[in-house]
């Protein structure tokens, strides 16, 4: 069995969520297999984070290097490209920086290249068995894939459930200076930080969240009329701003917010797992859409298949009355 | 020459002699004026070709009725009627001011050589002309100095006001009228201390009322004033002349050939240009309006036709609710920017882009194409052909706003502006307890079917409208219509893909449709749909006659086929809205109406804006995908008006009208206080079934009456 | 600038019904429309952009067979110079290093500054322009949501990022890039501008054109193969309320104050 990396990003000393998610994965391929963490960066960070690791990972290899104290992912591949074996088989998180890494990680490990797995099946002889999902998450796919020589696999943030094993104690291995200098034709210049806007939808415990099934801009005030009447904040998909509906601000998504509250309502909302991507931790998710098939109403806690546009109103009044 | 006293214009003016000097002024003033004219026609050279001389005993008439007749002026009752007197006093002044001109003498008198009774008429005749337009011409300047009424307010958007231009011009023609009284005055006066015998002035009038002043003062001095007046006559005249082409003004000149050379046929488009067939037009580099050269002479002799009177505007939902289009600052602003890019003395300039400098891409896609600017125009100054030629020139240019762009590609790949399999077209008709009652088979071409339903994209696809096809048939079905529809054959008419530029996709859909009404081998058509109705008679070529349903049942109740049972609520209060497709398009006012009227026991109420006047729902088709940037719906302005009329109910006659009523209703917040039913479905609840007249055929069967749903 | 755009002819996202076909091992094709990925068209238009401030020509190129012809035209009448076909029997099947390996010998014939693609399509892998750069070893940005033009030399651009923050780059010429929605506003292609451009000539290149080893395209060389399609069985999901409207919302109220959902 190859050997089983995990790359983990982190920000700030903390590891990414996906770190113990990618451990989970990581069993799926092979129940038995001890991945190995793999984390770039530089500083007090990048060793506060490895230490981290050390609970979850028996082994971390830590790539410290100047160049890499931003995440520049043409910087990250060449230095993995540098320490990976050849044959093994990598991990990681299919979000803005993994869709940016890994296509061009398994090019130059000469691996093979598995994007946005949300399940593995595992493995039935060199055969790698994955499921995908394709037509924006309208359907599904098993994939094989030859892993004979390795393999990069993206793997969907939220779709491996971290599993509660006992802390192991792990070794942080410095492949430091394996990885020599590294320079690139893209250089990272500065991050532009998106407008605060007047709300900020990451604090709010309960959010009123709007999708294309809001149909049009003056009906937004549908969902503005129902959080008023529940003490919460508008929120939205990504259809909602790229209509210019709500501002940026108000976006939910894995390119908006990220997002904790307690109570979701998603409406009109589809599910697509990019929007799902931005609700952490585990919020009451109630559901109100028109089309009894959409995906949403899977990680839904309460569904309703109903028109949002007259079911939205009844509610508020409904609502206001008991106050 | 009268004794005594000679003609102003045979007097010597500071040693120069009358004649050489009017002469002189007549000659440049007339040179002025054709250089000025010639320099205004400069544009019309260059514009597009348009097809304006056909049918001219028909243009006469109208000539009659709309100029000479200012049959539109009335429908504004108070400035309607000064315009009439205004309009008729400077006709009959007309001759007063030639005669005096190059006769240098008065109408009368010239009259009176032929007639005595001519000239005794015409002379108090001109006098009071001339005294009430004098009147006008300083309440119509009071009006603007004094109460500056705000519908003459220009915003900054929309350029700059012509208050100081309509000033002035109300001056000069009062100074022209000044002037020839106190001619005719003074003439008088000097003749009545002269002890001569005097000329006739009406009593009361301008001139009567100067004579009167003027007793006491000295001959030499009325002398002067005489010729002074004739002077300041001429002058102002020939000025006046030369002005009027600098403004609004110059519509005294243009309106006659404005109106002969209107457009003929309501409810069509003029094609992208004339005289190109579709093959041709694939090879165009360009199409549409994007410079004023693109513009045909006769819309560009609109531009100059526009007396800036704004009653278009004062029509327009659009302009009502705030979107960025009113119809009189696009003729304006085309006005402004031909006399900048034309002027009379300079080089003239080429195009320049129309969108983006003088009008703004949200003005031009906010228009829904109702008609009620051009049914107010009293010039006939035509509207949607121009915005239908702009938003051709923005589609060719590919600057389509995001909203539309979906509904076109969908249009173009599934024959409808959702995107919907054309499978599906058909499903409304397999409703399950519809279907068990109605029959509606798709045409295929067998011929016992005559009559054709074009269902159309809304009324097949939306959930809500679906219930308006099933009305239609089930009412054709029970006066024993031998009829089908065309089902997954069917396109969507493309009436407002047409209207808002896409003419190639206009072009295959119609030719789609086309195609298969021929092969469904039907004689005439029913819609009940007033978009494609209009599609279908003014759009498409070659196909059967085609009526709205409400035509349909309008005949079938007066033949006794179609019997009502009497309305259950009497609470209910109902109100026609006019759709504007069938109503102002097409002029079917009556026909709705009359069968409404033949429910017992209805009640019916007019809202203050009717048949021609009726408010538009806020558009249909393509523009109910637009986004416009307005400040409140146009549906709510007319929703408001039906409670205003005392209705609870609207009845609507077009699936279009439905959508914008029922959210409306709803935006209003009259949700429990006002509903809005089709005619259609109106007409299926009411309809007495089992009480089928004696025509039956014997094919059909004895039905039982059902209980009609309460609305 | 000589821009490269590569593009791909998938079934419409809004148009279409995407349905498992009876024998379940593939979507229902029958009555799909098809049409240009969302992706590459905000791709084309942005090379079309660059090209109106900078100079130089948009290159539009599929790998596919003649159906994937009308997606060339039609950005060919937005505004592309050139359409290519790249087509072989000897490419079905390929994966994505696969077709990356075909555009790779495609690109190595021509000069490009600049070579776009869309960051994923219908299949969401997200990966030809990836590998693409790899295998040309040019630098690679992808979620590219602004381009601007620095010199003949560089770009400046700005990748789509958490939160909705922008990462910004500067990116060395030539490079690949994988553009995201909404850079841009794409202009409206019109079906008289698609009729213009129905008689243009579009080259097609084949396997021995681009001096293409078979061995390293096409099924036999894919490593990632998709088995069947499916549409998973529906697992827990959520509790659905059946009642009438008045029901639902007295339940879901009682659920929300439970939750702590209403202030």
């Amino acid at each position: 069995m190859a050997r089983i990396f995990a790359y983990i990003e982190h920000k700030g000393g903390v590891a990414d969520d996906s770190a113990a998610e990618l451990a989970a994965a990581a069993r799926k391929i092979d129940p038995a297999a001890s991945p190995t963490a793999i984390v770039t960066g530089w500083g007090a960070d990048l060793d506060t984070v490895c230490n981290s690791l050390k609970a979850s990972y028996t082994e971390v290899w830590k790539i410290a290097n100047e160049a890499l104290a931003y995440p520049n992912g043409e910087l990250v591949r060449k230095a993995l490209a540098k320490v990976v074996p050849h044959g093994s088989l990598v991990l990681v998180a299919h979000d803005h920086f993994g869709v940016d890494l890994a296509p061009g990680l398994a090019i130059k490990l000469d691996a093979a290249f598995v994007s946005d797995a949300v399940a593995i099946e595992g493995l039935d002889g060199a055969f790698l068995k994955v499921v995908r999902q394709e037509f924006g998450g309208q359907m599904s796919t098993h994939v094989r894939c030859d892993i004979s020589s390795g393999a990069v696999i993206n793997v969907r943030p939220g779709s491996f459930k971290p599993i509660d094993s006992a802390p192991v104690n792990g070794a942080v291995t410095d492949k430091s200076p394996e990885v020599g200098v590294l320079t690139s034709g893209r250089r990272y210049v500065g991050t532009v930080v998106a407008d605060a806007g007047d709300v900020d939808i990451s604090k709010e415990t309960v959010l009123v969240s709007i999708g294309r099934g809001i149909q049009e801009k003056d009906n937004v005030a549908i969902a503005e009329e129902l959080a008023d009447a529940m003490g919460a904040a508008v929120s939205c998909s990504r259809p909602v701003v790229d209509a210019k509906w709500l501002e940026k601000s108000r976006q939910v998504g894995s390119s908006g917010q990220t997002v904790k509250p307690k109570v979701y309502m998603a409406c009109g909302i589809s599910g697509s797992f990019q929007h799902l991507a931005g609700l952490k931790g585990n919020p009451f998710i109630v559901a109100i859409n028109k089309n009894p098939k959409a995906p949403i109403f899977q990680v839904a806690d309460v569904g309703i298949v109903d028109d949002l546009l007259e079911f939205l109103p009844e509610l508020t009044s409904k609502i206001r009355e008991l106050k | 020459m009268l004794e005594g006293i000679p003609s102003a214009a045979q007097a010597t003016y500071w040693s120069i002699p009358g004649p050489v000097l009017f002469s002189i002024i007549a000659f440049l003033g007339l040179a002025c004026f054709a250089y000025i004219v010639a320099r205004r026609l400069a544009p019309l050279l260059r514009g597009e070709r348009d097809i304006r001389f056909d049918r001219p005993l028909l243009r006469l008439e109208r000539v009659f009725k709309y100029w000479l007749g200012q049959w539109k002026h009335p429908r504004f009752r108070t400035a309607g009627t000064m315009h009439i007197l205004i309009f008729a006093g400077f006709l009959i002044l007309a001759f007063q001011a030639f005669s005096l001109l190059i006769l240098g003498i008065s109408g009368d008198v010239v009259l009176s050589r032929f007639s005595e009774t001519a000239g005794h008429l015409y002379g108090p005749v001109k006098d009071y002309a001339a005294t009430v337009v004098f009147l006008f011409m300083v309440i119509a300047a009071t009006r603007r100095i004094v109460f500056r009424p705000a519908r003459y307010e220009v915003p900054a958007k929309f350029g700059k006001g012509h208050k100081a231009d309509a000033i002035f011009l109300l001056a000069l023609i009062a100074t022209l009228m000044a002037s020839e009284g106190l001619i005719e005055a003074s003439k008088v006066a000097l003749q009545a201390q002269r002890g001569q015998s005097v000329e006739f002035l009406a009593v009361l009038s301008l001139p009567w009322l100067m004579k009167n002043a003027l007793s006491a003062v000295s001959q030499p001095t009325l002398w002067n004033l005489y010729r002074g007046a004739y002077l300041v006559d001429v002058l102002t005249f020939y000025f006046l002349l030369c002005y009027r082409p600098f403004g609004i003004q110059f519509h005294v000149e243009t309106s006659l050939f404005n109106v002969y050379f209107a457009k003929l046929d309501r409810g069509t488009v003029k094609p992208v240009k004339w005289g190109l067939d579709a093959a041709q037009l694939d090879q165009v580099k360009s199409v549409g309006v994007k410079t004023f050269e693109d513009f045909t002479w006769k819309h560009m002799l609109d531009f100059y036709s526009c007396a800036d009177c704004g009653r278009c505007s004062d029509q327009c939902p659009a302009n009502a609710v705030g979107r960025p289009l009113s119809p009189r600052f696009l003729t304006t602003k085309a006005r402004d920017y031909s006399f900048q890019h034309y002027p009379i003395v300079g080089a003239s300039g080429n195009g320049t882009p129309l969108i983006g400098s003088i009008y703004s891409e949200d003005e031009i896609w906010s228009c829904t194409t109702c008609g009620a600017c051009e049914e107010e125009c009293p010039l006939l100054i035509e509207y949607i052909d121009k915005i239908v030629d702009l938003r051709r020139g923005m589609v060719d240019d590919g600057n389509v706003p995001k909203s539309l762009q979906k509904p076109l590609k969908a249009l173009e790949s599934r024959g409808n502006p959702y995107g919907k399999m054309e499978k599906k077209r058909a499903e409304w008709t397999k409703a399950p307890d519809f279907q068990k009652t109605c029959n509606v088979p798709v045409l295929n071409g067998s011929t016992s079917e005559d009559t054709l339903y074009f269902v159309d994209s809304i009324t097949s696809y939306d959930d809500r409208m679906q219930s308006i096809g099933r009305a239609t048939a089930k009412i054709l079905d029970h006066v024993g219509t031998n009829f089908g529809i065309l089902g997954a054959a069917e396109k969507d008419s493309g009436h407002e893909v047409r209207r808002f530029g896409e003419e190639t996709l206009f072009m295959a859909l119609r030719d789609d449709n086309v195609e298969a009404i021929k092969a469904s081998g039907v004689e005439r058509i029913v819609t009940a749909d007033p978009h494609a109705y209009n599609a279908l008679k003014h759009d498409y070529k070659d196909v059967p006659p085609v009526e709205h349903i409400s035509q349909f049942i309008a005949r079938e109740v007066k033949t006794g086929k179609i019997k009502f049972n009497p309305v259950e609520d009497a609470e209910k209060v109902y109100a026609y809205h006019d759709p504007c497709y069938l109503g102002r398009h097409n002029q079917v006012y009556d026909d709705p109406r009359d069968v409404l009227d033949a429910i017992p026991g209805l009640k019916r109420v007019e809202m203050t804006r009717s048949r021609d006047r009726a408010l538009c729902c806020g558009g249909g088709g393509l523009m109910l995908f637009y986004e416009p940037k307005e400040e409140q719906r146009i549906g709510v302005l007319r929703a408001k008006m039906a409670a205003e009329a005392g209705a609870n109910v609207i009845v609507t006659a077009c699936p279009f009208c439905m959508v914008n009523m029922e959210d409306a209703i709803k935006v209003a917040g009259l949700e429990g206080k006002m509903t809005a039913i089709d005619l259609t479905e109106l007409v299926d609840q009411q309809i007495a079934r089992g009480s089928v007249s004696t025509v039956a055929t014997s094919e059909q069967s004895a039905e039982t009456i059902q209980e009609p749903a309460p609305v | 600038m000589e821009i490269l755009v590569c593009v791909r002819r998938v079934p419409d996202t809004a148009e279409n019904e995407i349905e498992l076909n009876r024998a379940g091992n593939d979507i229902e094709r029958d009555d799909l429309v098809y049409s240009i990925n969302e992706w590459d068209n905000y791709a084309v238009e942005e090379a079309l952009q660059i090209v109106a401030k900078a100079g130089g020509n948009v290159t539009v190129v599929t790998i596919g067979s003649d159906e994937d012809e009308e997606v060339l035209r039609r950005e060919m009448a937005m505004g592309a110079n050139q359409g290519v076909l790249i087509t072989d029997d000897a490419f079905n099947g390929s994966d994505g290093k696969g077709l990356a390996t075909i555009l790779k010998a495609f690109v190595q014939k021509g000069k490009y500054d600049l070579i776009l693609t869309g960051v994923q399509a219908e299949d969401g892998s997200a990966q030809v322009g990836g590998m693409l750069a790899s295998l040309l070893d040019y630098p690679f940005a992808s979620l590219v949501n602004s381009i601007e033009v620095l010199d003949g030399k560089k770009l400046k651009i700005s990748r789509e990022i958490a939160g909705g923050n922008r990462e910004m780059n500067e990116i060395d010429l030539p490079c690949v890039l994988s553009i995201q929605t909404g850079i841009n506003e794409p202009r409206y292609v019109g079906m008289r501008g698609i009729r213009q451009v129905a008689s243009l000539e579009i080259p097609t290149y084949g396997a021995s054109d681009l001096g293409i080893d078979e061995g390293l395209v096409g099924v036999g060389a894919a490593k990632v193969q998709r088995s069947d399609y499916f549409v998973p069985a529906l697992g827990k999901g959520a509790e659905m309320l059946h009642g009438s409207r008045e029901e639902n919302i007295e339940n879901l109220i009682g659920l929300l104050k439970a939750k702590g959902g209403l202030k």
